[in-house]
């Protein structure tokens, strides 16, 4: 028999707004225990919750962006259960009349296109964090992160491989980092994924019973989780047993699903609509002002950057695939930098340096002038490309003055043709066995000699003058034409 | 003259006079405390050292203080969050819970002037019509010690009926401001729904609980109530509006005052001495020249179970954070954490509190949801729908608060039943959001205090204390106090 696998989604994400959803506190990540903490997140006697309108506006954006319907009416409930990370005990979610509903997202995977319809988006708050001391035999509750706001984007069961999964994820990371409405860093948990799975006999309409998995961390772990359990299920059904209806936990080491929960341990979280909060009434033209201002989403700006631009897909894709580096190619262009250019150094020495120094991109501290200042320079021939990287790494973390970096360390290229043919001249002198082995067709020794007179004008000459030079001056036929040659990148 | 025969209004003219210092009235205030609490049981908390300090800071700027209650001494329920002096709600989950921030109301009522002498017993969470329910033992009524003063603001009720204090301020989520303030002898007000911060006070049912003022007139109400009303930015349900000035509009005029009588509140069940005071009262009020209108409101049974599955299952949930773990009772001997849970609750929470949880639990549960919490919510839209309707007809409902007088002690905690059936004329004003006052208008046979009670349309405070007002400058029942409160 042949099985299809059906897989809907309920993914959480963390909102990028500065304060909690119910409270003034910090939702920065990290921090002493319990330091970012007032009466109502700590859940206090007394204490009541106030909805931060940020996570409201964040929401809707959300919703807009993925195709929903807004509701012009929702409301907040309460969802009862004892747990020692949830000081309340209880969440305050949306179950009966959540912000969105009816989304839809277009994707294109290797195996075509496809849609994925949204169920519905709902705000809540995050819980706590409990942390296990075994030297004492303890746990500790941290409430750093009660009351983070978050979104929960339910899908409806319309995905049939890990591939769309996968494709769904990025797309809904990448449009939720471009709206500003978060960071979607899975490490820091600010995405979390839970996957319902089920299978059933190919060309039947009818879902299969599922069950669902958590503890998800990656999309490497969401892949590998969905082809173990569609497995399991199959191998079930196939020896003629049945699927439990189930919550399962999925173990990264082993890479296998273990049961976490089953059906009949489900708790019953006894939701009544929250007292403490109004009703949520949004008005036509709110909605209407957070469509309209709708930021250009990845995908549009790929678009473009390849029809202004005539960047290949390829760059476009790398230079769009976090919000920060795309303003950035914007400002480069913007300030006047090349197009190609400026995708290029985005690509090459801007991914470099933050992957060497464990950054985001959004992290970056250089100014986009820098950058362009660096661009402008080597376009110029005023510092060849090396000198130019060495700038950049130089003023990448610091004030981005690159005028007097270049002034100060002396590494405005020689111009002067007499200066650099003169080394040349010396260097020839100086190395006869070079010389001899190139014309003896050891091209290699040319690279030697191109170093030698480098070194001698401390690497600030043209290594394109340097190199046409050296092959006139060993009688090298139609060598003047290297000098119109394109930059070596 | 004695000062506790003042009311607060009075005494803060007094003090603004410069006849009676801040101290004075203070130390007056906890003599009074000392002599009586012991009988009473009004306080769980004298905070005494804290308001004689206090009192000599007040009265170092008593030139410009513009408050008519500055440097006055009261009490708080203790319910209300006060920061830095334990706030228990009477029970013995909280018994040792010391808040690191004020409610609202304190830090309205701190920045006018009041002084705070300390905090008042309850029934446990507020859960009770006798304040019988407490940890810390009943409170008695000031009027005859073998009763309970009503509940759950029954410390408050007897504190100021008794001149513990010149007013009080409590909760009141089915009745628990109004009734004990009948049983006591007092005047007490229940505002509208959302125009007095519950920032601080300790829920019992988040969306029934509104903070009020018990005092010896209507005046001291409207006063204090002055301070205590306006929007919040920390409750998200208070509301915005025009407030006003309750104490400058109390005019004794009633004339064309449409008074409503719904008849279901003056039928079966009622006894003939509090009915005969209440109709008697609103004849006051005709005298003045108000307009009686008797009209019927035949949704009155639907009131008390519509709230008690509403107020139950609201608990069940705002209790649930009691749970040993962070502050509160925690059970000694537990084996894991499901028995911390059920250790630190099943010790740490008295029978009636118990009850309700469950009874909440239960009718939030899948399955029931729809036949009871659903339900309920049907109720109080219809009842809310009555009293439209009724305010069309007329400007106020004037009834009963309570079908008897104080009952005996010990004789309601065996039938709950009956003690919830007890609450039919008050429940009907919080399920509807509206304000509703309750006033002394006689006593019956055996000397004990009546009320009378008047409800208004949202926003109609002003109406309500006006009214009293009105019936205070021609009665003065309000007047009466028992022989322990030095008040003749």
């Amino acid at each position: 028999m042949t099985w299809e696998t059906v897989i809907g989604l309920e993914t959480h994400v963390e909102l990028a707004t500065r304060s909690k959803i119910f409270c003034p506190c910090t939702t920065q990540f990290g921090g002493q225990p319990n330091t970012h903490c007032c009466p109502v997140c700590a859940g206090l006697p007394g204490a009541l919750p106030v909805l931060n309108e940020k996570v409201l506006e964040f929401a809707v954006k959300a919703g807009l962006a993925l195709n929903c319907q807004i509701a012009r009416y929702s409301a907040f409930d309460r969802k009862n259960y004892f747990y020692p990370d949830l000081p309340k005990a209880y969440q305050i979610s949306q179950l009966y009349l959540p912000i969105a509903r009816d989304g839809r997202v277009e994707l294109h995977t290797s195996g075509g296109d496809s849609a994925v319809r949204i169920h519905e988006i709902h705000m809540e708050e995050d819980a706590g964090k409990l942390v296990h001391d075994p030297w004492i035999d303890q746990t500790r509750a941290d409430y750093n992160r009660c009351g983070v706001p978050l979104i929960e984007i339910v899908t409806e069961p319309d995905f049939r491989t890990a591939d769309q999964v996968i494709a769904y994820l990025e797309k809904l990371k990448e449009t939720l980092q471009y709206l500003g409405v978060s960071d979607c860093k899975m490490q820091e948990g600010s995405l979390r994924c839970d996957v319902n799975l089920s299978v059933r006999p190919l060309g039947s309409d009818e879902l299969g019973t599922r069950t669902e998995m958590k503890n998800l961390n990656s999309f490497k772990a969401i892949a590998r989780a969905i082809a173990y359990e569609a497995g399991r299920q199959i191998r079930l059904l196939g020896a003629g047993g049945q699927v439990a209806q189930e919550t399962r936990r999925w173990d990264e080491d082993r890479e296998v699903t273990c049961p976490m929960r089953s059906k009949e341990e489900a708790r019953d979280y006894r939701y009544f609509p929250e007292p403490d909060l109004p009703p949520v009434r949004l008005g036509e033209d709110y909605v209407a002002a957070l469509r309209a201002a709708r930021p250009e989403l990845a995908a549009e700006k790929r678009a473009r950057y390849q029809a202004d631009y005539g960047l290949s897909p390829y760059d476009c894709r790398m230079i769009t695939s976090d919000p920060a580096l795309a303003r950035l190619f914007e400002a480069l262009v913007e300030l006047g930098a090349p197009a190609k250019q400026g995708a290029n150094w985005i690509m090459g020495e801007v991914l470099a340096a933050l992957s060497a120094r464990g950054m985001e991109p959004g992290d970056m501290k250089l100014p986009p002038a820098a950058l362009t200042r660096i661009i402008a320079l080597v376009e110029e021939g005023r510092i060849n490309r090396n000198t130019g990287v060495q700038v950049f790494e130089a003023v990448f973390d610091g004030d981005g003055d690159v005028d007097a970096y270049v002034r100060e360390h002396g590494l405005e290229q020689v111009g002067d043709t007499g200066l650099v043919a003169a080394a040349v001249e010396r260097a020839l002198a100086a190395h006869p066995r070079s010389v001899a082995d190139f014309q003896a067709g050891r091209e290699k020794a040319l690279g030697f000699l191109v170093g030698q007179v480098m070194r001698e004008l401390k690497g600030r000459a043209d290594p394109k003058l340097v190199n046409d030079l050296l092959r006139r001056a060993l009688g090298v036929p139609g060598a003047g034409k290297a000098v119109e040659k394109p930059p070596q990148l | 003259m004695e000062l506790t025969e003042l009311t607060a209004l009075e005494l803060g003219a007094a003090i603004r006079r410069g006849e009676v210092s801040v101290p004075q009235a203070a130390r007056a205030a906890l003599e009074a405390v000392e002599r009586q609490n012991g009988a009473l049981n009004c306080f769980l908390t004298v905070t005494g050292e804290r308001a004689l300090a206090r009192a000599e800071a007040l009265q170092k700027g008593v030139k410009t203080a513009n408050s008519p209650l500055y440097g006055v001494p009261m009490a708080w329920k203790d319910n209300i969050c006060t920061k830095g002096v334990r706030t228990t709600c009477a029970s013995r989950m909280l018994e040792d819970f010391t808040p690191p921030y004020d409610a609202t109301a304190v830090e309205r009522l701190e920045a006018a002037g009041a002084l705070c002498l300390g905090k008042l017993n309850m029934d446990e969470f507020a859960m009770g019509s006798t304040s019988e329910t407490s940890f810390f033992g009943p409170v008695r009524n000031p009027w005859d010690l073998e009763r309970s003063p009503g509940g759950s603001s029954g410390g408050a009720a007897a504190a100021v009926s008794a001149g513990l204090g010149w007013y009080a301020v409590g909760s009141d989520t089915g009745g628990s401001i109004r009734q004990p303030a009948a049983h006591c002898g007092v005047t007490g007000i229940k505002p509208t729904y959302g125009t007095v911060s519950r920032y601080g006070l300790i829920a019992h049912a988040s969306s029934l609980d509104q903070i009020g003022p018990l005092g010896r007139d209507a005046a001291d109400c409207a006063a204090v109530l002055d301070l205590l009303q306006g929007r919040d930015r920390r409750d998200a349900t208070s509301l915005d509006g025009d407030y006003g000035q309750l104490l400058s509009r109390l005019t004794g005029d009633v004339r064309g005052l449409r008074v409503g009588l719904p008849e279901q509140c003056f039928g079966d069940g009622l006894d003939d001495g509090v009915r005969r005071a209440v109709l008697a009262a609103a004849q006051v009020l005709k005298d003045r020249g108000a307009q009686l209108v008797e009209l019927s409101f035949p949704v009155l049974e639907y009131a008390v179970p519509a709230y008690y599955i509403i107020a139950s299952a609201e608990a069940s949930s705002n209790l649930a954070r009691y749970d040993g773990v962070k502050y509160g009772w925690r059970a000694r001997e537990y084996g894991g954490l499901h028995e911390l849970y059920t250790q630190s609750r099943t010790q740490g929470f008295g029978p009636e509190v118990k009850r309700r949880i469950l009874l909440g639990t239960f009718v939030l549960s899948s399955g029931y949801y729809d036949a009871y919490y659903q339900k309920a919510l049907q109720a109080r839209a219809v009842i809310r729908n009555a009293f439209d309707e009724a305010f069309g007809r007329c400007d106020l409902l004037l009834t009963p608060v309570a079908p008897s007088t104080a009952p005996r002690l010990g004789e309601s905690l065996g039938e709950p039943l009956k003690m919830y059936l007890g609450d039919i004329y008050t429940v009907p004003a919080n399920l509807a959001g509206l304000p509703a006052l309750s006033m002394p208008c006689g006593f019956d046979s055996q000397g004990l205090p009546i009320g009378a009670q008047l409800i208004g349309p949202r926003f109609g405070e002003g109406r309500l204390l006006n009214a009293a007002h009105a019936f205070q400058l021609d009665t003065d029942w309000h007047r009466r106090a028992p022989e322990g409160g030095k008040r003749t």
